[in-house]
C-alpha cells in the first residue's frame, strides 16, 4: 500500500528508489541551496554519473525527492543536452563539428569513426561501449580536431589516433561496414 | 501621466506602464507575442521593436522592444520608422520558418493572433526552404488538442499555466530550434484553468477539443453576450452556436471579474446543451393518473396542449419551488404565479439559512465585498473552508494572484515596474502575501498558502473563535489550548498587518455558525483596525450556484423552507405544486423528496435534462438552457447580470418564464423577460436597481438591433437548402435588443452587448483592447451589472455562534470542479474528467479498517447504506472522514452520525475503482512549483 503518493493523473512510470550514494550526495547539494529545486540540474548529473543516464525511473525519483514535478525536472533535464535521457554507451565521445574542427577537417575524422564503430551522431554501438555526439566548440581550437572522451580531450585527431585509441579499446577492426 | 511623441503625434499616457501597453491603450496597432495584458512582459519574442529617441535633435534612434521600455515623460519613439518595420518584418519571418502552412485545416484559422501578426508585420512571402523542424503532439486529455509543429515559442503558454495558474505539468521541454512546450509524457493536462491555454496561444498550438468534434469558423458562430452557469462568480461568456446547437465558449473580458479567464467547468460544460439528457419535449405522465403501465404512460404534447394541460392541472392553490440554476426572470415567473405565501426557495434548508447571514452581511456597512479584481489585490487572505479550486474555480485563480502582491511590493521598493513579470518573480522568489487556509482537506491552492489548517468544520470554529478573541479582547469565546490560541495569534497578527486583508469562504459546507464565525473575525478585525483605517473589510462568500444569491432574495422576508414544502406536498396540503429547474434529491433527504411524492399533488416541473426527480413529474416541460434564453442572474457579491439568448431554442422548448406566465394559449412565445423584470422592479423597491439593467437595454433597442451574427456569416440563405429552397425566414427576437440575423448596428463598442471582441485587423480574441478604455481597464460603455443590495444595514455586534459537537463520526462534504456541478456534469468531456462517489480518510483509519488505497468501505447513516471506494489522503483532518457525493448520494442522510466498515475486495473491484480516480486532482506529496 502506498499512500504516500496519490498522483493526481495516472503516470505509468514507477519512481525508482534512489541508491543510498545518490541520496548522500543531492543531499550535500541541497545544504548548498536555499531552495530545493535549485538542486535540480546537480542532482540529475549525480544520477547520471551513477546509472550512466537519466531514466524515467530516476526522473521521476529526484523529482520526488526535491518536491517538484516530473515535467518541470524533465524541462531541466532536456534543456542540457549532456543529460542523456536515452540510454548511453559507456563511453560517450563527444566529437566537436564547430568551426575550427570543421576547417581542420573534422568530417573526415567523423566518417573514420563512423566506419569502425558503425555508428552515426546519436546512435550507438552494439555492444553498447560507445556513442558518438557531436557538440559545438570545445575551447581547443589550435588544436583542433578535438574530441572529449572519457572526460579526456583528445586533440589533433586523425584516422591513426582514431585506430590507436579503438585498437586500445579493443574494437575489432572489422566492426564497420565494410 | 506622460507626454510622449510617437511618429511625431502627442498622446499623454500612464508612465507606469511600458511602452507596448500604451501603444496600445492609445489605439495603436503595434505587433506583440509574448507580451499579455495580465501577464507582463518578458521581452521573449522580439515582435514588439519600435525606434526611440534621445531627443529631437536624434535623427537615426535605437530599436527597442517597446514591452520591456518604461515610459519616459518627453520620451519620443516611433513605430512606423523604416528600421523598426524592417526589424519587426523579420523576427517574424523567423518566427514562422517552421510553422506549417496549415491555415485552412488550422482551427485556429480567422481568429488566429499569429495570423493578425504576420499580416501586420507585412510577411506574406516564405524564403527559408531547408527542412522544418517537427514535432510529435501529445494527447492532452478530453479538454485540449495539442499541434506543436504551430508553435513559435512564445513562451505565453508555460508562463499562464506554470506562473500564472499554478500548474506543474505544462513545460517548455529541450532548448533551442528544438524547444517543446507539452508535458513530460502524454497525458490529461491537469490545472483547472487549461482551457485558457486556446486563448493565450497565440497560434494553433492549443485549441478546444471539444469544439473540434462540431467545428466552425469564428465569423460562422452566432453569439451572444451570456453568463456562465457553472457557480455564483458570474464570469462572462462568449457562447457560440452554429445550426441548432451550442458549439463552444469562450472568455467574454469584464473588468471587475474574470477579466481573461474562465475555468474549465466553464468553458467545456457548454456541451450539456447538447447533451442527450435534453428533455425535448413535453412529457406527460397519464400513467401517475389513471395506473396504466409506465411504458405506455408518456404522450408527447405540442407546446400549446402543453400549455393548456399546465392550466388545467395548476388551479386553485399551488406550491411553487424555485431554483438557484434558474434565471430571475423565471424564478419570479413562478413566485408571481403562485404568490409569495406559496413560493419556495428551492436551496436546501442548510444552504437557504447560510445565504440568509450572507445577505445580512452583504448589508453591513463595516463590510466589502470584493469583485474577483477586488480579492486579487488583497494582501492578506484567510480562507475558510471553501474548497474554491473545485467550488467557484475562478476566486481560486484570483486569490493565488492575490499572493504575488508581496513581490509586487518588494519590486516596486526595488524600483522594478510591476509589469517586468520576469524580474519581479526572479527578486520575489517565494515570497508570498499570507494565505491562510482552513480546511478539511488539503486543497490546490495550498501550494502558495502561508498556512494551512486541517479541521472539520467544529475544529475551525473553534480556531475562528479564538482568532476573533485575539483580535478583539471582548469577543467572548471558550478558553482553548496553547496551540490553538499561538495558531491564531499566528493568524490574527498577519491579518492586523496587512493593508487589504480579506476573508473568503462559502457556503458548501452548509454551515451557518461557520458563516457567523467567519464573520466575526471580520467585525474583530473592523474593531482592531478603528483608529489606523475605516475601510471596511473585505468578507465574501462563494456561492454554489449561479443564481443562489437572486433566489435568496427573492424569497427574503418569507420563512418558508424547502422541508416546509415538502411536507406541504406529503400531506397533500394544496391543488398543485410546480417545481422549477430543481433536481429535488440534491437538496432534501430522500426520505422526505420521496413522502412528497407519495403526497400525490399534481406535479409540473420545468427543466432542460431529466434527472432523478423530474422523472417523477405527472407534466415535465421541456425549458430552454441558459444559452436559450434570456436571464438576469445574481452573483456572489449580489450583482444582477444580464445574459441574451444565443440561439431560439427548438420547438415546443420555451424559457421556464414564458411557460410560467399565464397568457393567450394561441399566441406563443408569451412574455419577454424584459416585461418580467420591468413589472417586478416597479412593485418591488427593493429590486429598483434592476431597472438600471434595463434602462439601457430599453436605449439601445430604440435605435436599431445589434446583429448576432458577424458580417462574414456564411451559407445564411444556403444552410436549410436540405429542407426547402426558399431562404429561411429569420427567427424575430422581440424580446431584446439583439437580433439572429447579420444585419443591424454592431453596437459592440457596449460592454453589455459585446458578444464577441473583433476588430479590423485583429481577428483573435485579443481583439478585446479595442474596446478597452485603456490595456487591462473598463470596457468603453456599456453596463457591467448593477448591484442589488446597498450597505444600508446596521453594523451587527457579533453574531454568537453554535457550539458544533466534535464527538460523532460526521463527515465533510468533498466538491469537485468536474462532476460537482449539475449541469456541466452532463457534458461528455467533463464526464471524462468525473469521478464517482468515494470516500476520503487517512492513514490511521485506513489501518483501523484495514483497507488499503482503492479499496472499498460500506458507510451506514440511519436508514442509508453504501459501499464506497476509498481514497486514503494524508491530508485530512484529524479523526476526518470526506465523502463525494457526485450528484448521487443523499448527502442529508450522510451527514448524520456514520457508521463505517472495511468490505472485502474483489480484486475487479479494486482495478475499477482505481480507473475512477485517475483525473482527480489531488496530489498531496507535490509541494507546488514554489514550496521551497
Ligand atoms: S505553444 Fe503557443 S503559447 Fe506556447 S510557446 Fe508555442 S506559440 Fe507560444
Ligand atoms: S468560475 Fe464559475 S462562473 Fe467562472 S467560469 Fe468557472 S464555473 Fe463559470
Ligand atoms: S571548434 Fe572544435 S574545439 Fe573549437
Ligand atoms: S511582445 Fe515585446 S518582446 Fe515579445
Amino acid at each position: 500500500m502506498n499512500s504516500q503518493i496519490i498522483a493526481s493523473t495516472a503516470s505509468k512510470v514507477v519512481a525508482r528508489a534512489l541508491t543510498e550514494q545518490e541520496r548522500h550526495e543531492i543531499d550535500h547539494e541541497l545544504s548548498l541551496y536555499p531552495d530545493k529545486r535549485a538542486v535540480g540540474l546537480e542532482a540529475l548529473k549525480i544520477v547520471q554519473k551513477h546509472q550512466g543516464w537519466v531514466s524515467d525511473e530516476s526522473l521521476h525519483a529526484v523529482a520526488d525527492y526535491l518536491g517538484m514535478s516530473a515535467h518541470e525536472l524533465d524541462g531541466v533535464a532536456t534543456f542540457f543536452n549532456l543529460i542523456f535521457r536515452q540510454p548511453v554507451g559507456r563511453r560517450v565521445m563527444l566529437f566537436c563539428d564547430s568551426v575550427s574542427c570543421y576547417i581542420m577537417g573534422c568530417e573526415n575524422i567523423k566518417a573514420h569513426i563512423s566506419k569502425r564503430l558503425g555508428i552515426d551522431y546519436g546512435e550507438t554501438t552494439a555492444d553498447g561501449e560507445f556513442t558518438l555526439i557531436p557538440v559545438p566548440c570545445l575551447g581547443d581550437c589550435d588544436k583542433a580536431p578535438v574530441m572529449l572522451l572519457d572526460g579526456e580531450q583528445q586533440r589533433r585527431l586523425t584516422p591513426e589516433k582514431i585506430d590507436a585509441l579503438l585498437d586500445k579499446a579493443g574494437v575489432p577492426s572489422s566492426l564497420g561496414n565494410e | 501621466m506622460a507626454k510622449i511623441s510617437i511618429d511625431g503625434i502627442q498622446y499623454e499616457v500612464n508612465a507606469a506602464n511600458n511602452l507596448l501597453q500604451e501603444c496600445l491603450s492609445q489605439g495603436l496597432d503595434l505587433p506583440y507575442f509574448c507580451w499579455h495584458p495580465c501577464m507582463g512582459s518578458v521581452g521573449a519574442c522580439r515582435q514588439c521593436a519600435v525606434k526611440q529617441y534621445r531627443d529631437a535633435d536624434d535623427t537615426k534612434g535605437t530599436l527597442v522592444m517597446a514591452c520591456m521600455t518604461p515610459i519616459t515623460d518627453g520620451g519620443i519613439y516611433s513605430i512606423q520608422d523604416s528600421q523598426a518595420v524592417d526589424f519587426r518584418s523579420h523576427v517574424i519571418e523567423s518566427l514562422m520558418i517552421s510553422h506549417p502552412h496549415d491555415c485552412p485545416v488550422c482551427e485556429e484559422g480567422g481568429e488566429c493572433h499569429l495570423q493578425d501578426m504576420t499580416q501586420m508585420s507585412g510577411h506574406n512571402y516564405r524564403r527559408y526552404d531547408f527542412q522544418k523542424v517537427t514535432h510529435r503532439n501529445q494527447n492532452l486529455g478530453p479538454f485540449l488538442n495539442h499541434e506543436m509543429n504551430r508553435c513559435i515559442a512564445c513562451y505565453r503558454c508555460v508562463r499562464f499555466y506554470g506562473d500564472y495558474a499554478g500548474g506543474s505539468d505544462l513545460v517548455a521541454l529541450a532548448s533551442h530550434h528544438h524547444v517543446y512546450f507539452g508535458r513530460h509524457e502524454e497525458g490529461t493536462l491537469e490545472n483547472e484553468f487549461s482551457g485558457n491555454l486556446v486563448e493565450v496561444c497565440p497560434t494553433g498550438v492549443f485549441t478546444d477539443k471539444t469544439f473540434s468534434a462540431h467545428y466552425s469558423r469564428k465569423w460562422d458562430l452566432q453569439t451572444a453576450p451570456s453568463i456562465c452557469s457553472g457557480c455564483g462568480v458570474g464570469c462572462n461568456t462568449s457562447p457560440g452556436e452554429r445550426y441548432g446547437s451550442l458549439r463552444r465558449i469562450v472568455n467574454r473580458y469584464h473588468h471587475d471579474i474574470n477579466g481573461y479567464f474562465l475555468c474549465d467547468r466553464g468553458r467545456f460544460g457548454y456541451d450539456a446543451n447538447n447533451s442527450p439528457q435534453r428533455v425535448t419535449e413535453p412529457v406527460f405522465a397519464q400513467a401517475r393518473i389513471n395506473g396504466n403501465s409506465e411504458a405506455s404512460a408518456h404522450k408527447s404534447m405540442t407546446a400549446l396542449e402543453a400549455a393548456r394541460q399546465f392550466e388545467a392541472m395548476t388551479g386553485g392553490e399551488v406550491i411553487g419551488i424555485g431554483s438557484p440554476r434558474a434565471s430571475l426572470e423565471s424564478n419570479i415567473a413562478l413566485l408571481q404565479r403562485v404568490g409569495a405565501e406559496n413560493f419556495y426557495p428551492g436551496l436546501s434548508d442548510g444552504e437557504l439559512a447560510c445565504v440568509r447571514e450572507v445577505l445580512l452581511l452583504l448589508r453591513e456597512p463595516g463590510l466589502h465585498c470584493p469583485d474577483i479584481r477586488g480579492l486579487e489585490q488583497c494582501d492578506c487572505v484567510l480562507l475558510v473552508d471553501e474548497d474554491l479550486s473545485n467550488t467557484s474555480a475562478r476566486m481560486a485563480l484570483a486569490l493565488r494572484q492575490a499572493t504575488r502582491n508581496a513581490a509586487t511590493a518588494m519590486a516596486t521598493a526595488a524600483r522594478i515596474p510591476p509589469w517586468q513579470d520576469a524580474a519581479v518573480r526572479e527578486l520575489a522568489q517565494h515570497e508570498r502575501s499570507p494565505l491562510i487556509i482552513l480546511s478539511p482537506q488539503g486543497t490546490r491552492l495550498d501550494d502558495v498558502a502561508s498556512d494551512t489548517f486541517l479541521g472539520t468544520v467544529a475544529q475551525q470554529i473553534r480556531l475562528l473563535n479564538a482568532i476573533s478573541r485575539c483580535l478583539d479582547p471582548h469577543f467572548d469565546a471558550p478558553v482553548e489550548s496553547p496551540e490553538l490560541v499561538a495558531r491564531a495569534e499566528t493568524i490574527a497578527g498577519a491579518l492586523v498587518q496587512a493593508t487589504r486583508p480579506c476573508l473568503v469562504s462559502g457556503i458548501s459546507a452548509q454551515s451557518p455558525a461557520l458563516i457567523q464565525a467567519t464573520a466575526n473575525v471580520a467585525r474583530a478585525l473592523r474593531i482592531r483596525r478603528k483608529g489606523e483605517t475605516e475601510s471596511p473589510v473585505d468578507l465574501c462568500f462563494a456561492m454554489p450556484e449561479a443564481n443562489t444569491l437572486g433566489l435568496a432574495l427573492l424569497a427574503e422576508g418569507s420563512a418558508n423552507t424547502l422541508s416546509a414544502a415538502l411536507s406541504r406536498l406529503a400531506q397533500g396540503k394544496a391543488d398543485a405544486a410546480i417545481v422549477l429547474e430543481n433536481d429535488l434529491f440534491r437538496r432534501a433527504p430522500a426520505a422526505q423528496v420521496n413522502a412528497a411524492l407519495a403526497g400525490q399533488l399534481p406535479l409540473v416541473v420545468l427543466d432542460h435534462l431529466h434527472n432523478a426527480f423530474n422523472a417523477h413529474a405527472r407534466l415535465l416541460l421541456p425549458a430552454a438552457s441558459p444559452a436559450e434564453s434570456n436571464g438576469s442572474w445574481v452573483n456572489y457579491e449580489a450583482r444582477a447580470q444580464s445574459a441574451y439568448r444565443v440561439f431560439a431554442p427548438k420547438e415546443p422548448l420555451r424559457a421556464s418564464y414564458e411557460w410560467l406566465t399565464p397568457a393567450d394559449p394561441v399566441q406563443l412565445p408569451l412574455i419577454g423577460s424584459e416585461e418580467i423584470l420591468a413589472q417586478f422592479a416597479s412593485a418591488h423597491p427593493g429590486f429598483a436597481a434592476l431597472r438600471k439593467l434595463l434602462t439601457q437595454r430599453e436605449g439601445l433597442s430604440a435605435v436599431m438591433k445589434s446583429p448576432r451574427q458577424l458580417p462574414r456569416y456564411s451559407g445564411r440563405t444556403a444552410m436549410q437548402a436540405d429542407k426547402h429552397v426558399h431562404e429561411y425566414r429569420q427567427t424575430l427576437d422581440p424580446q431584446s435588443p439583439l437580433s439572429f440575423s447579420m444585419e443591424g448596428v454592431p453596437l459592440q463598442k457596449d460592454s453589455s452587448l459585446l458578444s464577441v471582441a473583433w476588430a479590423p485587423g485583429w481577428n483573435s480574441n485579443q481583439a478585446i483592447s479595442k474596446f478597452q478604455q485603456e490595456i487591462n481597464g473598463e470596457l468603453q460603455q456599456g453596463c457591467k451589472g448593477v448591484h442589488l443590495l446597498t450597505r444600508d444595514g446596521v453594523d451587527a455586534s457579533y453574531t454568537q455562534t453554535a457550539q458544533l459537537s466534535e464527538k460523532t463520526l460526521s463527515p465533510y462534504f468533498i466538491s469537485h470542479l468536474f462532476g460537482g456541478e449539475e449541469i456541466s456534469a452532463e457534458a461528455a468531456a467533463i464526464q471524462a474528467r468525473a469521478s464517482g462517489p468515494y470516500a476520503c480518510i487517512d492513514d490511521k483509519r485506513a489501518r483501523e479498517l484495514g483497507v488499503n488505497q482503492h479499496g472499498r468501505i460500506a458507510v451506514h447513516a440511519g436508514e442509508l447504506s453504501v459501499t464506497l471506494p476509498v481514497l486514503i489522503r494524508q491530508r485530512i483532518a484529524p479523526g476526518g472522514i470526506g465523502i463525494y457525493c457526485a450528484g448521487e448520494l443523499d448527502r442529508f442522510t450522510l451527514a448524520q452520525e456514520l457508521r463505517v466498515e472495511a468490505v472485502a475486495e474483489e480484486p475487479d473491484m479494486l482495478l475499477r475503482s482505481r480507473e475512477m480516480f485517475r483525473h482527480l486532482l489531488i496530489n498531496d506529496s507535490w509541494q507546488g512549483r514554489n514550496g521551497a
